[in-house]
């Protein structure tokens, strides 16, 4: 298996690597249950299908429970799916635990950035802003000009502005793995991930 | 599961048990690792603890000290693997958590006061010691 559901629980100091201290984000990995694998002949393409997280039977429709009994599996909060070069492995109710990573593996983290609301283009796209001094006044976080004048006329499409930012799925990718706790399911991960404590991030092997 | 219990149990096993009781206005020796190539020795750094701060896999202590007439203040994190040992020397006695107003002061001045241990203060933290 490539990847994993984790749960954001936080971040602390923590000691190692010829002792530095270096931030770590905590991570709730799994266990995982298998509840569909996809194959080229049946689904048209390869893929594993993972559920995380306990839910309420009587949250989910009837079309879920189906699904999560077909798999012989409780019902699932969270259910995504991974691409696998080899899906003949893996057996529906099949459970996933941390211990496919090791100490060491470099991983992606996919997770929804916090919201950011409307933002200026200082934050939302790193413009440096205008000068904070030289008889400048009131331009600070400013975007400077949006295009030429009389030609073209117009603002070209594209042009980055201020606007609604975050809350999208972000992937940040070269994440080392620092420690992996099959018994707790836990996974340190040095750096941080995408999203707030208690946001859902996939972890994928690089 | 409780997400700041997770968090504390992980900075637990990180955390050492065996340092001493010591805060402000105490007299340290801390012995530091320090790497030289492929060498590792023990480098005593002896003096007043100005600060102590943070909690958990981060808290720091400050240490301050007359090296050669110039001060040299150096912050150490309480946990870290090159803080080898901290030894008390002297007790301070003082009247606040951070002591910064002694940057300013030279010679007698910049001396805290000992606390002596009487019969009454040396039984009470025994009394306090944890297991």
């Amino acid at each position: 298996m490539n990847g994993l559901i984790c749960r954001k629980i936080g971040m602390t100091t923590y000691f190692g690597d010829g002792n530095r201290a270096f931030p770590v984000t905590v991570l709730e990995a799994g266990p995982c249950v298998v509840t569909q694998v996809k194959s080229s002949g049946s689904d048209g393409y390869a893929a594993v299908q993972l559920g995380f997280g306990a839910k309420k039977e009587r949250a989910c429709t009837k079309a879920m429970k189906g699904h999560f009994a077909k798999a012989a599996a409780a019902p699932q909060s969270v259910v995504r799916e991974f691409r696998v070069a080899d899906p003949s492995g893996f057996q529906p109710g099949q459970v996933i635990k941390t211990d496919i990573f090791a100490a060491g593996d470099t991983v992606k983290a996919t997770g929804t950035m916090k919201g950011r609301g409307t933002a200026g283009v200082v934050k939302r796209h790193d413009f440096r802003g205008g000068p904070g001094s030289h008889g400048q006044t009131d331009r600070l976080r400013h975007p400077g000009t949006n295009g030429a004048g009389t030609t073209p006329g117009r603002v070209y499409k594209g042009r980055r502005m201020a606007g609604r930012m975050g809350a999208s799925t972000v992937t940040v990718r070269n994440l080392t793995v620092v420690k992996v706790d099959p018994d707790k399911n836990l996974l340190l991960i040095r750096g941080a991930v995408p999203g707030a404590n208690d946001g859902i991030v996939i972890i994928r092997k690089a | 599961m409780n997400k700041q219990a997770v968090i504390n149990s992980i900075e637990a096993e990180q955390m050492k048990r065996d340092l001493p009781d010591f805060g402000p206005g105490d007299t340290i020796r801390v012995q530091v690792k320090v790497v030289e190539g492929d060498k590792e020795r023990l480098q005593a750094f002896q003096g007043i603890v100005l600060q102590r701060r943070g909690a958990g896999t981060s808290a720091t202590f400050t240490v301050r000290k007359i090296s050669a007439g110039i001060g040299v203040e150096r912050i150490f994190p309480l946990h870290g693997p090159t803080v080898a040992s901290v030894k008390v020397i002297k007790k301070g006695m003082v009247r606040r958590a951070k002591l910064f107003y002694l940057r300013g002061l030279t010679g007698r001045a910049s001396k805290v006061q000992q606390r002596r241990e009487t019969a009454e203060t040396a039984a009470a933290p025994a009394a306090e010691a944890k297991p």
